[in-house]
């Protein structure tokens, strides 16, 4: 299962990120775990400057925007 | 060229709704169809217009390009980059945290936060169609005027103490690494495509956060313009009354609204004879302070920090009121 952060100070564009993510998952079947990450001292650990960042398992592969779904499809593959 | 609003708010308010040119209600009607019609064309044009020139720049790039910067310039160029580069406000508090761990001094940061939604390339585009470019120059001067000198003052009283203590932290290590920065942000070749991606993504995005304000603004504009009699506030609110211009900044905190929705309600204050001073302040109350905003910051300033900011705002904003209320018979 992955495990993905949206960090994010809990803005309408994180939220509709993260939902966004279970929705692509769901549709490809992947199992993923999804949680909303609203502490700035966890932004500054992943390095992030602009919300909403995409974290999967650890490793940070977006920032600054809300993603589309063709990228998340290939960070779930 | 922007005769063609005029005509259709004509053909609207005269011809469609059959509304009498002498009433009252006609002149409202007509303001706001006039207005709301040009701002919207003008809005989805030049946004993205300018997001195709400036999809390159993000705040990671300002980063890496203040880390290690003479505080003189420093200061001008973090204002000035707070006008131009776009960025949601709700990535202040993790861009604050960006800047401090480069190392860069929290007065720097700070012009950067205050003056971004002061100006930015909508409220000028507003400005200039509205109240032409002299207005418009003034207003961006004295934006990043304030953004500069609130600056040099924070840090000039070693605002850093009264961080919350990991952002303090972070500041420490940042000024260790010698304002290196810890992860490189890699720079991107776009494609033409690409800028044309977040140029989409940016119209859609602003609009949509942008156009009911434009309703409002517009909407109390023209109620203004159609309803409060010619003079009154003049003979009110003019420049004969000191307290009206730390009354307006007061009046603008609770009032939040982004520079978009402040700018029509500018215009017809002014034409309704407010002065100048006053119709700033107001303006940059309006739009630079807000107690969400400052909740926000909480998260990484101490309570006294946060009220000497606030404070700061306040009186740069009476004192820009009252010296162009001063100026305002040579502009």
């Amino acid at each position: 299962m992955k495990q993905i952060k949206v960090l994010g100070s809990g803005c309408t564009k994180c939220v509709k990120t993260a939902e966004l993510i279970e929705q692509v998952a769901n549709e490809q079947g992947v199992a993923v775990s999804v949680i909303k990450e609203t502490d700035p001292q966890t932004m500054l650990a992943y390095g992030v400057m602009s919300t909403p960042a995409v974290v999967i398992d650890e490793k940070l592969v977006h920032a600054g925007s809300m993603p589309q779904a063709v990228q998340i499809k290939e960070w779930l593959k | 060229m922007f005769e063609v609003f005029t005509l259709l708010a004509d053909w609207l308010t005269y011809s469609i709704f059959q509304i009498a040119p002498d009433a009252k209600l006609g002149d409202a009607v007509h303001f706001f169809i006039e207005d709301v019609s040009k701002i919207y064309v003008l809005l989805a044009v030049m946004i993205y217009a300018i997001a195709l020139v400036r999809a390159s720049l993000n705040v990671e790039r300002v980063r890496d390009f203040l880390a290690g910067k003479r505080r003189g310039v420093g200061y001008v160029l973090g204002a000035g980059f707070g006008a131009i580069t776009p960025f949601c406000s709700c990535s202040s508090i993790p861009i604050f945290l960006g800047f401090t761990s480069a190392g860069i001094p929290v007065g720097m940061t700070m012009a950067f936060l205050l003056t971004s939604p002061l100006i930015n390339e909508v409220a000028v585009l507003l400005l200039m169609s509205l109240l032409g470019w002299k207005f418009t120059l003034i207003y961006v001067v004295i934006g990043m005027t304030v953004g500069i000198l609130g600056g040099l003052f924070l840090d000039a009283i070693k605002a850093e103490r009264w961080l919350q203590s990991f952002a303090a932290k972070a500041l420490d290590n940042g000024r260790k690494q010698g304002g290196e920065v810890v992860a490189e942000s890699e720079s991107v070749v776009m494609t033409f495509s690409d800028r044309h991606r977040f140029a989409k993504s940016e119209t859609i995005d602003i609009f949509s956060r942008v156009w009911k304000w434009v309703i409002i603004g517009v909407g109390l504009g023209a109620a203004l313009h159609g309803f409060v009699p010619d003079g009154w506030i003049e003979l009110h609110l003019g420049d004969g009354q000191w307290w009206s211009v730390p009354a307006a900044v007061l009046l603008g905190i609770p009032l939040y609204s982004n520079a978009t929705g402040v700018i029509p309600i500018m215009e017809s204050l002014i034409i309704n004879g407010l002065p100048i001073g006053t119709t700033l302040a107001f303006c940059m109350s309006t739009v630079a302070v807000s107690f969400p905003e400052f909740i926000l910051l909480k998260q990484v300033m101490q309570w006294r920090l946060l009220v000497t900011v606030f404070l700061m705002l306040l009186v740069s904003f009476t004192l820009v009121g009252w010296l162009f209320n001063c100026l305002s018979s040579f502009i």
